[in-house]
């Protein structure tokens, strides 16, 4: 039987991107700047967003989604700093994808806020391929896991725009080579902005707060336009 | 191991192609899959075979083609492919290269229909 060749040049992520860019939009319309966390699990992403939304709430309205595999732990957590805060429980799934965030906001009256952080399941694979619709996406690496860490998943370092060291009060005791881990860093992602943080100390998380606060000051950058998911 | 969600994603877009196109009788999948994509070739194989299973695209064949990953050299002005994936840089002048032009691409390219 004969064959025929129909061209297609289908994205395969069309549906997230789609959605994903229509939550970008969304956000900026709404003036909140949100960030995604992604990292191994046990890297610290819980403690650093406990930080970030302590020190936030001060004078911000701060909200947090937590995606993890099953448990209303980290929610009751963060809930310590914020009300706003609500758990994905993806079941088996080891990502978040656009359509559980879209879900997520549905059912959730989060009035006007300025930051909403979307902390991933610790994987430092899955998540890569999807977008969430977030302004940034930052990756965490503690200072325990070694510093090869970034040339070992160079799509998720590469995918994200700001890379976060945690756990730097332990670094001397874990051997961890700075310098190396920046380098590392550096080579999987030219440019990327690195922060080097200890949640227990606070040592570092000042400069994290500068930036944030720069980036909804002057940010509402456009929507980057996703050419190949539009068509 | 997320290859069954991309699998299944794939799968509903190939029906969505196929329905604008009045319904299509696929036997073969061509898919382009950049090596920075974050996707496993073999994985996705499995995958898709095993997410097929009950549609119409049950039977058909997955044929994947690889995307290196390119990028630009600012110093060179000059598409180059780095040493590795976790060596974003120029291979001649090493310097960064943080423009990636090819790599990420997962897309289906085309389809093979009976005629």
């Amino acid at each position: 039987m004969s064959t025929r060749m129909v061209e297609v040049r289908a994205k395969v992520m069309k549906q997230n991107d789609l959605l994903a860019h229509a939550l970008r939009e969304r956000f900026q319309q709404q003036n909140t700047c949100v960030i995604g966390l992604v990292s191994s699990p046990g890297s610290g992403k819980t403690a650093f967003l406990e930080k970030l939304l302590a020190g936030l709430a001060r004078d911000h309205r701060v909200a947090a989604l937590v995606g993890d595999l099953a448990t209303e732990n980290d929610a009751v957590r963060l809930q310590r700093a914020t009300p706003n805060v609500k758990q994905i429980t993806t079941g088996t799934i080891c990502h978040l994808d656009a359509s559980m965030i879209e879900r997520a906001l549905e059912d959730w009256r989060l009035g006007a806020t300025d930051f909403l952080f979307i902390e991933n399941v610790g994987n430092l694979v899955c998540p890569s391929s999807y977008d969430l619709g977030e302004e940034l996406r930052f990756v965490l690496l503690s200072a325990t896991e070694g510093e090869d860490k970034p040339l070992k998943y160079p799509t998720i370092f590469n995918s994200s725009d700001v890379a976060i060291i945690t756990k730097m009060d332990m670094a001397d005791a874990a051997e961890f080579d700075l310098a190396a881990a920046r380098r590392n860093i550096e080579s999987v992602r030219p440019g990327m902005k690195i922060f080097e943080v200890s949640s227990k100390t606070g040592q570092g998380m000042e400069e994290v707060f500068s930036f944030l606060l720069a980036q909804v000051a002057h940010s509402r950058t456009p929507v980057p336009i996703l050419e190949e998911a539009a068509q | 191991m997320h290859e069954l969600s991309i699998a299944i994603s794939m799968i509903d877009q190939i029906a969505e192609e196929s329905a604008s196109r009045g319904g299509l009788d696929v036997e073969v999948v061509h898919m382009r899959l950049g090596v920075f994509a974050g996707v496993d070739k073999n994985a996705l194989l499995f995958a898709y075979e095993l997410a097929c299973e009950g549609t119409p695209l049950q039977g058909s064949r997955l044929i994947i083609e690889t995307v290196p990953l390119l990028v630009y050299c600012p110093v060179c002005q000059q598409e180059r492919t780095p040493p590795s994936v976790y060596q974003i840089c120029c291979p001649e002048c090493l310097a960064p290269t943080p423009e990636i032009l090819t790599g990420r691409e997962m897309e289906v390219a085309s389809l093979e229909v009976a005629a």
